[in-house]
């Protein structure tokens, strides 16, 4: 599937673990996906770019059923995530991990129990779970911080156990949203390799949400460009970089004016004439 | 003009609506969930102690002046017509049926009902109700059933509490403050009193417990807005408990007795 020699270290299956299929969600009247379409492989690292607000994270929450899609299906290892009763849904989480912008870790609970949190729920005996928990905080880079309270602890290092919390229980498929958003440039490139890291270990299907470039090139195996509630771009990162696609470039190069803010430019302008 | 006039009227009544129907589901949620394992007992006594436990200060001090009040109003009125030899039934009364219910759920709602709808508010906004989910587990289950379970529990037993001090309230004014005699005013307290007039009350604590917990979950599960909608989620959350209380606290007097 990728060129890439890190892409081609781990086995990567051309069956689809989730598929997302016409993918329609609306907020009032503000459209943020219109009609999704997006296949990702048993194994496969997927990065999903794109500008801010263009509904990355809303896509990434209906992967694992947080939200619920105003029509079309998201299929998950063959079963349609809405087709299922809630009680199954929640149960067939498990086969989820997701980590969250800003971590979202529980600030009633300190680091281990944040972590120890799934396994516990599972019924996970002491001994399992403090093991489980350390190798988690290894996994991360972030030993001997198991007693902190969230408060205690920085952006980049809310971030990580909030990774670990998303792998304590082995998941199948891992979702990050914004892992490395507001984190300075090496904690930002410390961030991805922890992410290649938890890939190498779980060999798990990895959905990740970012507007880093060169984070999303070193993670992914496959990058998508999602912009105005449509995939506008899919391919390899070397395809992605190379790509002579109007709105991939505008993307690469960060520049203001282009296809993808064509919707900002158009408010600008009638800004300006109002004001004139 | 009518329009101007007719919209906000019409506003409200969609958000009573909307905020009932809230509410009734949340209940449903909340009793489709409860028998279902895992239990986290933990998490039940955290809840039972911070419900409980420790409001016992706050309706300790209210029931008290509470009953010392009354007992000074209910003596001067029945002086009036040499009738106090009924102070302590009418302090007995009033409290068991509905000064204790009443004003301890009103207390309660305004301290933990707040903190409750504060903490699953802003638990909202930073995602980690999103996160418990996404964790397998369903919020319902392990944030609002120990909840509403504990407010259950413990009101009625924070209401047993207020009815003993508001007595003792009401005797030490009648007889310290105001020379009733020791013997006659320990009598009158249990001079037609009923054994519904205790149960009702309890009955009204109970109901109540559920209310203030239901709004708070619910206000605090819907919050959206960061801080500022926290904050709006809180004090919506005490505004509606509290006077779903009192509306609610008429119909079960008139209903029950």
């Amino acid at each position: 599937m990728s060129s890439r020699e890190t892409g081609q270290a781990y086995p990567v299956s051309s069956e689809a673990k989730i598929r997302v299929e016409d993918l329609h969600k609306s907020f009032g009247n503000h459209v943020v996906l219109d009609g999704i379409d997006l296949d990702v492989g048993t194994g496969e690292a997927l990065v999903v770019v794109g500008p801010s607000g263009t509904g990355k994270s809303v896509l990434l929450k209906h992967l694992i059923g947080l939200l619920r899609p105003d029509s079309g299906r998201v299929i998950v290892d063959g079963q349609d995530l809405w087709a299922m009763d809630h009680l199954e849904r929640v149960n067939f989480r498990k086969k989820f991990g997701m980590s969250f912008q800003e971590g979202a870790l529980f600030d009633s609970m300190t680091v281990y129990d944040n972590i120890a949190f799934p396994l516990r729920r599972s019924g996970k005996k002491p001994a399992q779970v403090r093991e489980r928990v350390e190798e988690c905080l290894e996994l991360v880079q972030l030993p001997n911080i198991a007693s902190k309270r969230p408060s205690e602890l920085s952006g980049g290092m809310r971030r990580r156990v909030g990774f670990a919390r998303a792998i304590a229980h082995k998941p199948e498929i891992l979702l990050f949203d914004e892992p490395n958003t507001g984190l300075d440039p090496i904690m930002t490139d410390i961030i991805a390799e922890v992410i290649l890291g938890i890939r190498k270990q779980l060999r798990a299907t990895i959905v990740t949400i970012t507007h880093h470039i060169p984070s999303a090139r070193k993670i992914g195996d496959r990058l998508a460009l999602l912009s105005g509630g449509h995939i506008l771009f899919q391919g390899s990162p070397d395809e992605f970089m190379k790509s002579h696609d109007p709105a991939v470039r505008q993307f690469v190069e960060g520049r203001a004016t282009g296809p993808l803010t064509g919707e900002f430019e158009k408010g600008l302008h009638r800004t300006i004439g109002e004001a004139r | 003009m009518i329009q101007r006039f007719l919209e906000p009227i019409g506003n409200v009544v969609i958000r009573l609506f909307e905020e009932t129907g809230r509410f009734f589901i949340m209940l449903g949620r909340i009793l489709f969930w409860s028998p279902r394992p895992p239990y986290d007992i933990r998490e039940h006594f955290k809840q039972m102690q911070r419900v409980g436990v420790d409001s016992i200060p706050v309706v300790f001090l209210t029931m008290l002046f509470t009953g010392m009040v009354l007992s000074l109003q209910a003596y001067n009125g029945f002086a009036r017509f040499n009738a106090t030899s009924l102070v302590g039934s009418v302090v007995t009364l009033s409290l068991m049926r509905e000064l204790s219910p009443v004003l301890s759920a009103l207390m309660v709602t305004g301290r933990v009902g707040s903190s409750m709808a504060a903490e699953i508010g802003s638990m909202r906004v930073t995602e980690q109700i999103d996160a418990l989910e996404a964790l397998a587990t369903e919020p319902v289950q392990y944030l609002f059933v120990p909840r509403v379970f504990a407010s259950v529990l413990m009101m009625p037993l924070l209401v047993v509490m207020g009815d003993v001090i508001g007595m003792i309230g009401g005797y030490f004014v009648a007889v310290s403050l105001l020379g009733t005699n020791s013997v006659t005013y320990y009598d009158s307290q249990f001079n037609y009193v009923d054994m519904v007039d205790f149960t009702s009350g309890i009955i009204k604590a109970a109901v109540f417990g559920l209310i203030f917990s239901v709004v708070a979950c619910v206000r605090g599960y819907y919050t959206v807005g960061g801080a500022e909608g926290v904050g709006r989620s809180t004090t919506r959350a005490v505004v509606v408990a509290s006077l779903t209380i009192l509306l609610v606290d008429f119909f079960l007097t008139r209903l029950l007795f």
